[in-house]
């Protein structure tokens, strides 16, 4: 069995998106394994994920991840990402969109495995995704309140739940520690010991 | 009541789970049922829900490698590898040789773990006792291993960025020769009451049929994928490590039915056997972990005498080593499928993100797409072919 190298692949579908694509793009790069391509957030996104996978020369057939990273400081606070596998090609790409608000487009209709992992990133940092079939939470509680991969939810949560004898039910209440939560910082003081390298 | 007049039917809807032996964990599996044959199945998932992402957020690099074993807490090590591949990505750093060895045939070592376990516990769940009982003996000496080469028979903690944690004891090489030697036997036993027995076949063939096409549409990876007639495995289209110097074949299947997956992962054994027997024949001398103080802890005999290295000690195990901002996204071929793991560096000693890639997650969203239009007892034999674990779907 041969597999054709990647990296040969890689740089051949990159130039391939840059020239026939260009108004989706904004960089693209190269990164150990796989390629970058960094995507202005638009209403016709759907057009480039189509694009994507039905494309002759690209047939990205797998969506096997979409996740998100909050950067809280940052005007575009969520980052989504795609990780996109062309078999054919043997090539993987990450695409990376800026989101502009709480709100992106669903891709369900073109990959069916975004159903669930558009789920788990409405659930864990609260993106919605307009056009999905059920976004429901998936991993948390039923019931459960707040996205808790954000950056600005605390690591012990707000509630916590017990089993009450009394009532024979479990029940919900505001979380209360007998210790607050140690945080360690070991960082050093001094300038990093890499630096003088 | 008069023959002509018209009743309305309702689908009859059922808890499969939480608790339920074949649902390999706390599953929650809602079954809408017309008679015995299931119209939809919807899972309910979390249940193990622990929130590994968060908490590594809050570790350092180090104290999040235990995480990875806790995930599909049957293939240990292979998830370690996944992490510690990302952050040497990240870090830049290049391993020994012997350390790379050394991962592969662990990582091997976990494929006949896992596969192991997925074969009979399905064989256990269609209701053949006996090959489960077989193969729980041969795990015990592959965990046994785990225990003489790390100090724990499950969670390992075993590869860590860098390389690994410690060389191999004395003379386990050629105990592991010794059990290389002999399961090729153990797995001639395990085929002979499976492979060719007609209830078996019965269960499984034609059962939970995934064409090419879905397969790709609905992001399976690993047996699921190759079941399906599609050669893709991350160990040959991007080999990691020491994979690209070792030859080993990709098994696929014809029909994509859970009897073939069944045969594959039997064959995909027979092949960890032989790049084990490769690895240990190429196994080179020489460091197992990168020879960097500021990334790997020093020797213990080395921390008696010098205060250098004490400090070293005490600074990799109190604050840890901090990585330049960058990020990555590394997959390994893990025994379930492809085991993402993408990592964001922001320069502390922490990572600022850590995602985590498992390949069971999109298997059981496929649960309903296989199991419509089966009778309620094929799903179990379609959970038991997906080799679910519930440590990883739920994270």
């Amino acid at each position: 069995m041969e597999f054709t190298t990647n990296q040969q692949n890689l740089t051949t579908v990159l130039g391939y998106l840059t020239h026939h694509y260009p108004k989706f793009i904004l960089r693209t790069n190269l990164a150990e394994g796989y390629g970058i391509v960094e995507v202005n957030f638009s209403e016709d996104m759907m057009d480039f994920f189509n694009m994507l996978r039905f494309d002759e020369k690209l047939l990205f057939s797998q969506l096997l991840d979409v996740f998100a990273v909050d950067y809280p400081s940052e005007t575009k606070r969520f980052q989504l990402n795609y990780v996109l596998l062309s078999l054919v090609n043997n090539v993987r790409l990450l695409i990376k969109i800026a989101l502009p608000a709480e709100d992106a487009i669903s891709v369900a209709s073109i990959y069916p495995s975004a159903v669930w992992l558009e789920r788990e990133v409405w659930d864990m940092f609260g993106i919605f995704f307009t056009e999905h079939p059920d976004l429901r939470r998936i991993l948390t509680d039923y019931g459960f309140e707040g996205h808790p991969l954000r950056k600005d939810f605390p690591l012990s949560g707000y509630k916590e739940i017990r089993y009450d004898e009394e009532k024979k039910k479990i029940v919900t209440e505001p979380l209360r520690l007998s210790q607050e939560y140690r945080y360690f910082d070991f960082t050093n003081p001094w300038k990093n010991s890499n630096e003088n390298k | 009541m008069e023959l002509t007049e018209l009743r309305k039917l309702r689908n009859f809807t059922m808890n499969f789970g939480p608790q339920h032996p074949a649902a390999h964990g706390v599953l929650r599996l809602v079954l809408e049922l017309d008679g015995e044959m299931v119209i939809r199945a919807e899972p309910h998932i979390g249940l193990l829900h622990r929130g590994t992402e968060k908490l590594i957020e809050y570790k350092t690099y180090l104290q999040a490698v235990p995480y990875f074993d806790r995930l599909d807490y049957v293939s240990m090590m292979c998830q370690e590898h996944a992490f510690a591949l990302a952050v040497e990505t990240i870090a830049g750093i290049e391993v020994p040789l012997r350390a790379k060895v050394i991962r592969v045939l662990f990582s091997e070592l976990t494929r006949i773990l896992n596969h192991l376990m997925a074969v009979t516990t399905h064989a256990m769940d269609v209701g053949a006792l006996t090959p489960f009982l077989w193969a729980f003996e041969e795990r015990e000496k592959l965990m046994e291993f785990y225990e003489r080469v790390s100090g724990a028979r499950m969670h390992a903690a075993y590869f860590r960025p860098g390389g690994v944690a410690q060389d191999l004891p004395l003379g386990l090489l050629d105990d592991i020769y010794a059990f290389i030697v002999q399961f090729g036997a153990r797995l001639n036993e395990i085929e002979d009451l499976l492979t060719d027995n007609r209830i078996w076949k019965e269960r499984l063939v034609d059962i939970g049929v995934v064409s090419a096409a879905q397969a790709q549409a609905y992001g399976f990876t690993g047996v699921m994928l190759r079941g399906s007639g599609v050669a893709w495995d991350l160990r040959k289209t991007a080999p990691y490590d020491y994979y690209d110097k070792l030859s080993f074949s990709v098994p696929t299947g014809l029909n994509g039915d859970c009897y073939d997956r069944y045969l594959i992962r039997v064959e995909e054994m027979r092949q960890s056997l032989y790049l084990i027997y490769q690895c240990l024949n190429a196994m080179p001398s020489g460091h197992v972990k990168v020879d960097d103080r500021k990334f790997s802890p020093p020797s213990r005999a080395n921390m008696k005498f010098s205060m250098e290295s004490l400090i070293h000690h005490f600074k990799l195990y109190s604050e840890g080593y901090s990585i330049e901002k960058g990020e990555t996204y590394v997959a390994v071929e893990a025994p379930k499928g492809e085991f993402g793991v993408f990592v964001a560096a922001d320069g502390s000693n922490r990572p600022y993100r850590c995602r985590i890639k498992a390949p069971g997650f999109l298997h059981l969203q496929g649960l309903d797409m296989m199991a419509r239009g089966h009778m309620v007892a094929d799903v179990v034999t379609i959970i038991g072919t997906q080799d679910i674990v519930f440590g990883e779907v739920d994270r």
